[in-house]
């Protein structure tokens, strides 16, 4: 789950994801990307949210990417092409080709243990559902908006 | 193949515009780390101590370290060093931020400027791609502006590090701004660069940088990390408050020093320009520099009135210089004044620190309304921020102002009131109160400053140990300790804020397993402190000698009047000859020939 409120713009997350991917730091290599706005006063970390119905598995030609049982969206790197159209089909831009890597990259969770979740300083980014809990977070972003809407009516 | 490290430099002649790709030298790189510690070894190796600094013959060099843009915490630092024009000295001024990290991204350790181009130009470097382009039309715009423009024409991911006004007019405190509001604020390198006709660096990077062992450098970095987090200061105090906490701190231990230095260390109004009171009023949100987990960033608004803005700050420094000092209890007054300096691309301490030295000669009868333009006793918020945008500007009076503290009470025959060492301003703490600190003003190698060896933190915050602030005793030796780690953490690239929580075996163990240099943490000491005598050879060179190892008049010779520091004045006298002799320097400060060779500085 992602919180862009508590997000400080670090990109801790981008540093250790390229490093648990390749081994040597590069945020162009990372499958975060934390993209800040100060007026707004947020930051948004980016990266694949393991879509319930994926745009990316629909279009895929050579079916290598696959939704898991535990809702993975994974890409089976022997299957694809690099045909990059996964990468067009994201909604949410999220996916990406590598030229670094030669291949499609996006987040797989690190199989469970997501370094950028481990790592990050201020909470931002969480492992966990953005299910039930989420009413606390709901209030924060309407009390933001009601401030926003505060300061137009005056 | 280097690792931290990326081993390639870039050297750009203005002059007659050439830009070439150099090999960083290994044996250089291990013997001054790199940033402060490695572009100091240039400038020495390249440019006459003895130069105009604002001639073509100096050098202007951005240095990032080897830990920049690697997993070690607050890895975003770089360094600005060029021979400073405020002092005369070398002036070395760090920035985090994000704009360090991509030059590394780009291949590159750092960028070396010489010569002087013709017409106003910006550096574009884009991996291997590097060129220089017309800036005319960026001359006279301000940080945020040119900063903006520059990523239009360039591109949108890139990271930009410009001057403002400020430089452009040669403002002698000007400073390197990076990512809009991060500054290498100090010694006015920002009117090196003006000076250059340099306007601003814009870089983009997709390259890696490799580490020697992988594994062992994310165990040194999660370890130093964990320790930022439960740490007290660095995983409370600073990331809660900002470092705008210290305003009550220093206030309750009376060394907060108040209107020019005159009426000591206690200021009645500091409840209200806290860091309390910036959060609660005014926060916005935390911001953190690249790879920080401290994250002591403030971005603030004051959203109406006749103050009203947005942006960054004001940090502790800026808070004091343009709050206490002037004698200003209104924080959206300082906070307005604080981003102006932003903006205007001028270092908020000198900024604060001159005009309350004015505001003094205002209210002793040795400067006019006329003069000035306005009435400006202490006190003055409007004044504060009106003479702020006329030193940026250089406008009217601003022009007097915009020389420092020291240069303009000499012009009226009043140098002792400029609370200045070497010509820049100290900083925010009452050295009458916090002795060490007296001693770390005197001997620190860029003139008035807080950051060279920051005793506060033992003798105000008590850590590592508490020392007592008003003894002498020991200061000399805890001193050099701090001075010779400090430049073991500017030069390999991290933030120096981090030594709150962590010392020399994390640091140490984070270089070794970064760069795979095979050093103890001794001889990584050991390198801190030839990169200070290195900096001190470059003064002595320059003309420095020990009678400018000294004080204000002020503070040698006039107790405070209250606080737990009452009666005290800075007794440098008792802490400067064994200063001196830990530092293994002759009795004229000069460092011995056998010291010279023991650090193999030629």
């Amino acid at each position: 789950m992602i919180s862009p409120e508590k997000c400080i713009g670090c990109r801790t997350c981008e540093l250790v994801c390229s490093f648990t991917k390749i081994n040597a730091f590069n945020p162009k290599n990372s499958r975060v990307s934390v993209f800040s706005y100060d007026e707004a006063a947020v930051s948004v970390p980016m990266m694949c949210m393991q879509c319930e119905d994926p745009s990316c598995m629909k279009v895929c030609p050579t079916d290598a990417i696959t939704k898991t049982a535990d809702g993975l969206v994974e890409i089976d790197e022997r299957k694809c092409i690099g045909c990059k159209l996964c990468v067009s089909a994201c909604p949410l831009g999220n996916i990406t080709f590598n030229s670094y890597e030669g291949k499609i990259v996006k987040c797989n969770l690190c199989e469970g243990n997501p370094k950028c979740a481990q790592y990050c300083p201020s909470g931002a980014i969480e492992f966990k559902e953005a299910a039930p809990g989420t009413m606390g977070r709901k209030k924060v972003i309407a009390e933001k908006f009601s401030e926003l809407f505060g300061e137009v009516n005056e | 193949m280097m690792f931290g490290w990326t081993g390639n430099l870039l050297r750009v002649n203005l002059t007659d515009k050439t830009i070439k790709k150099e090999a960083l030298c290994p044996k250089d790189a291990e013997l001054y780390l790199g940033a402060r510690g490695l572009a100091t070894k240039i400038i020495m190796d390249e440019v006459d101590p003895k130069v105009d600094p604002l001639s073509e013959e100096n050098k202007l060099i951005f240095m990032t370290g080897p830990l920049t843009g690697t997993f070690a915490s607050s890895g975003g630092r770089y360094e600005v060093v060029a021979k400073a024009p405020l002092t005369g000295t070398i002036g070395a001024s760090n920035s985090g931020g994000h704009f360090g990290p991509e030059l590394k991204y780009a291949g590159y350790d750092g960028i070396i400027f010489e010569g002087r181009a013709e017409k106003p130009l910006y550096l574009w470097i884009e991996d291997d791609k590097a060129e220089l382009r017309d800036a005319s039309h960026l001359w006279g715009k301000n940080v945020f502006e040119t900063t903006d423009m520059v990523l239009e024409e360039t591109a949108e991911d890139a990271r930009v590090a410009c001057i403002g006004p400020g430089g452009e007019k040669k403002v002698l405190f000007a400073g390197v701004i990076n990512d809009k509001n991060r500054a290498a604020g100090r010694s006015g390198l920002g009117a090196v660069m003006g000076s250059k006709n340099l306007k601003a660096v814009a870089v983009k990077g997709s390259k890696s940088i490799k580490v020697a062992d992988p594994e062992g450098f994310m165990e040194a970095c999660t370890d130093a990390r964990t320790k930022l987090k439960e740490h007290p200061v660095t995983g409370g105090g600073l990331p809660t408050y900002g470092t705008q906490i210290l305003i009550n701190i220093l206030n309750q231990s009376g060394a907060l020093p108040t209107r020019n230095w005159r009426d000591g260390g206690i200021f009645e109004e500091a409840e209200g320009i806290s860091g309390e009171t910036l959060t609660e009023k005014y926060l916005v949100r935390n911001k953190g520099c690249f790879g920080c987990n401290i994250g002591c960033g403030r971005i603030t608004r004051i959203p109406e009135g006749k103050f009203e803005s947005f942006g960054e700050g004001p940090e502790y420094e800026a808070g004091w210089a343009l709050g206490a000092c002037c004698g200003v209890g209104d924080l959206e007054a300082v906070s307005k004044a604080n981003f102006i300096c932003n903006e205007l691309g001028i270092d908020p301490i000198t900024t604060g620190t001159t005009i309350a030295c004015a505001m003094e000669m205002y209210e002793k009868g040795i400067l006019t309304e006329e003069e000035v333009g306005r009435a400006i006793p202490f006190g003055d918020a409007e004044g504060l921020v009106e003479l702020t945008r006329m030193i940026g500007h250089r406008e009217g009076f601003g022009d007097m102002l915009a020389e420092g503290s020291y240069r303009m009470a000499s012009k009226y025959g009043c140098p002792e009131l400029s609370m200045s060492v070497k010509k820049q301003e100290m900083p925010a703490y009452d050295g009458r109160g916090v002795q060490g600190m007296g001693l770390e003003y005197a001997t620190s190698n860029r003139g008035g400053c807080h950051v060279r060896g920051y005793l506060t933190s033992p003798e105000i915050l008590g850590i590592p140990e508490k020392l007592d602030p008003l003894v002498t005793e020991g200061k000399a030796g805890w001193l050099k300790t701090f001075q010779d780690l400090t430049a073991v953490v500017d030069s390999a690239g991290i933030c120096l804020f981090t030594t709150f929580a962590i010392g020399l075996p994390e640091i140490s163990s984070m270089l070794r397993t970064a760069t795979g240099i095979n050093a103890t943490d001794e001889e990584i000491l050991k390198a801190g402190e030839r990169i200070w005598n290195l900096e001190r050879m470059f003064n002595i060179k320059a003309g420095f000698t020990a009678a400018d190892d000294t004080l204000p008049p002020r503070l040698l010779k006039e107790p405070l009047q209250s606080g737990p520091a009452k009666g005290k004045v800075v007794e440098l006298e008792k802490m400067l000859p064994e200063y001196y002799e830990v530092r293994g320097w002759g009795v004229d400060g000069v460092p011995t020939a056998e010291k010279l060779e023991e650090l193999s500085i030629e």
